[in-house]
């Protein structure tokens, strides 16, 4: 059944935090682990050993450079991207056989590999990018939030998560139901800033984004966590030192900061 | 967006199927029985054979096509489903009329109630085609009221073409029905027009800082894609044709129709002027529609480097 179900009291999803992800990419390869074995598996990759392997992955991390204003450097933001199992989303709604479905237990977004038939309107109406199509199975393939982990009573308690927050080295990937005000990742939310993808396009997305921490200017903290010359015993004693052993048409120069980064030859 | 050659070759195919059905009805209704049994009955096949030969080339695409009765199933939802199930069901009456109207089984009374029936139908299946990509709101020129107008006008027009293309064969050309698919042409030359207007005014405001929310904390720019080969997303939502080829095969599809105007009004003094105009308007049509994808840009680019969608 394609027509959504009605708003889901539970919304279970995740909270990726841009601060502190460093973009080791351990939350897609775990991914492309559990999930090659797991609901909907393989996930097949083509020519896997050879100069152009490609293959389906359920999440992706990008690299996006930022040049703020006022700032020499830019900074780098690693942005982990997968499927924010929307509240509305279209994904569900254009597919013509049922095989695209929204659980109205708790909102996680599913595709069924036995009735999907590889028409792949789907992934046209993601504006996420979070359905990969799997040739050499002729299905749609996404994110299933580790359906097969989450519930599976096999597991220890603490192994009930999502294999992409599980294997997060940083803590920068959060996991629970954000449906519910009072949870720890609804909190985090409401503390952090927490926002949504492209809210414009109306799809709704449960998962949220935390922003990166606003950033101290690197230009000055480096010049202030050298150490001053005091005028003290040590202080001169490592004065006379440098003197002797630097170059002579560099003694000069001697206590000078150098911001430059040049090694002096 | 990558145009796939099996949905030109369907919506195109189909689209002329259901322009020559629905105009058939209308013959239908105006005149009554076809004039001969050959020409009734050669116009339904060929109107029907498009249908069939594009519903066909549409199952090419699906990575399970044994599997395509299952879209008939979500039409409460999916355009994609309505279609199928209007494609469908629009053969009942279809073949009907066709049997009634060809005078293969005269039954006059029946005509003009399943004319009806079947010209309906058969606007209302390309105009979900349409809606199918008109709904579609991660991309900006299909997400256009113009949309379903151009699927519609350039089914007819091709319909009217190819019913020309008939009668001049058959030698019961009326001069009625030159004017008429000019007329038609004209009206898919003036659809289309506006539709490129209207896509290439609505503004491209979405940046990649929206699509990362990363917008407010300076300009963002790609870094590092996370993979070194490009992926399904990029291969199927990432294809652009360059602007200057689509500007060309802009006036191309434009110079091929004035053309097929033009040989439709030689047809008063040559009639078989007029398969010379189907075959220039069938083209302009496979053209246009492969530009339809291949102008179409998906929001989606934005997190792979594009600057604006």
């Amino acid at each position: 059944m394609t027509s959504l179900p009605p708003p889901t009291p539970k919304k279970l999803g995740l909270v990726i935090d841009l601060d502190t992800c460093v973009g080791c990419q351990a939350c897609a390869t775990s991914c492309k682990e559990w999930n090659t074995q797991g609901y909907s598996a393989p996930l097949t990759d083509t020519n896997p050993y050879s100069a152009d392997p490609t293959g389906v992955w359920l999440n992706r991390v990008h690299g996006y450079e930022v040049k703020e204003p006022g700032q020499e450097h830019s900074r780098i933001v690693n942005f982990p991207r997968s499927c924010l199992h929307c509240e509305e989303p279209a994904c569900v709604t254009v597919c013509p056989t049922g095989a695209s479905y929204k659980r109205a237990e708790d909102g996680i977004v599913l595709v069924n590999p036995e009735t999907c038939i590889g028409c792949k309107l789907c992934s046209w109406a993601c504006p996420y990018g979070a359905r990969e199509y799997d040739q050499s199975h002729g299905v749609m393939k996404k994110c299933t939030l580790c359906v097969d982990r989450i519930y599976n009573e096999n597991f220890e308690p603490e192994d009930r998560l999502p294999a992409c927050v599980k294997a997060c080295p940083t803590g920068a990937r959060h996991f629970g139901d954000l449906g519910d005000a009072t949870s720890e990742v609804s909190l985090l939310v409401a503390e952090r800033g927490g926002y949504d993808l492209l809210p414009q396009m109306g799809y709704k997305p449960v998962n949220k984004y935390l922003p990166p921490r606003a950033r101290r200017d690197a230009t000055n903290t480096r010049a202030e966590a050298l150490p001053k010359p005091d005028g003290s015993a040590f202080d001169r004693l490592f004065q006379w030192a440098d003197k002797v052993l630097s170059p002579k048409n560099a003694s000069a120069r001697a206590n000078e900061i150098d911001n430059s980064g040049k090694l002096e030859g | 967006m990558h145009p796939a050659y099996s949905v030109i070759l369907f919506t195109t195919a189909s689209g002329a199927g259901y322009g020559l059905l629905t105009l058939l009805a209308l013959v239908g209704i105006s005149h009554g029985e076809a004039s001969t049994l050959v020409f009734g009955l050669t116009s339904m096949v060929i109107a029907l054979g498009l249908i069939t030969i594009g519903l066909l080339a549409s199952t090419f695409h699906l990575g399970h096509p044994e599997r395509a009765w299952r879209a008939l199933s979500q039409w409460r939802s999916s355009w994609l489903s309505r279609e199928g199930v209007l494609a469908i069901v629009t053969y009942v009456p279809a073949l009907l009329f066709g049997v009634v109207w060809s005078g293969l089984h005269p039954a006059p009374d029946l005509i003009k109630p399943l004319a009806v029936v079947t010209g309906v139908l058969a606007l209302l299946t390309v105009m979900s085609t349409g809606k199918i990509y008109a709904t579609l709101k991660t991309i900006r020129a299909w997400h256009n009221p113009w949309t379903v107008w151009v699927y519609l006008a350039f089914a007819l027009a091709t319909g009217a073409v190819i019913l020309a293309a008939i009668t001049s064969i058959f030698g019961n050309f009326p001069t009625f029905l030159v004017y008429f698919s000019c007329a038609w042409l004209i009206v898919a030359i003036i659809v289309k027009l506006f539709y490129w207007r209207s896509i290439d005014a609505a503004p491209r405001d979405l940046t990649m800082g929206d699509a990362t929310g990363l917008g407010g904390l300076g300009k963002v720019g790609q870094w590092e894609l996370p993979h070194s080969v490009p992926n399904y997303v990029q291969k199927e939502m990432g294809y652009a044709v360059a602007r200057k080829h689509a500007a060309k095969l802009r006036k191309l599809v434009i110079a091929a129709l004035v053309l097929a105007v033009l040989l439709m009004l030689a047809a008063l003094a040559v009639p078989y002027a007029a398969v010379l105009s189907m075959a220039l308007a069938l083209f302009a049509s496979v053209v246009q529609r492969w530009l339809f994808f291949a102008e179409a840009q998906h929001v989606v680019t934005l997190f792979y480097g594009a600057e604006a969608a």
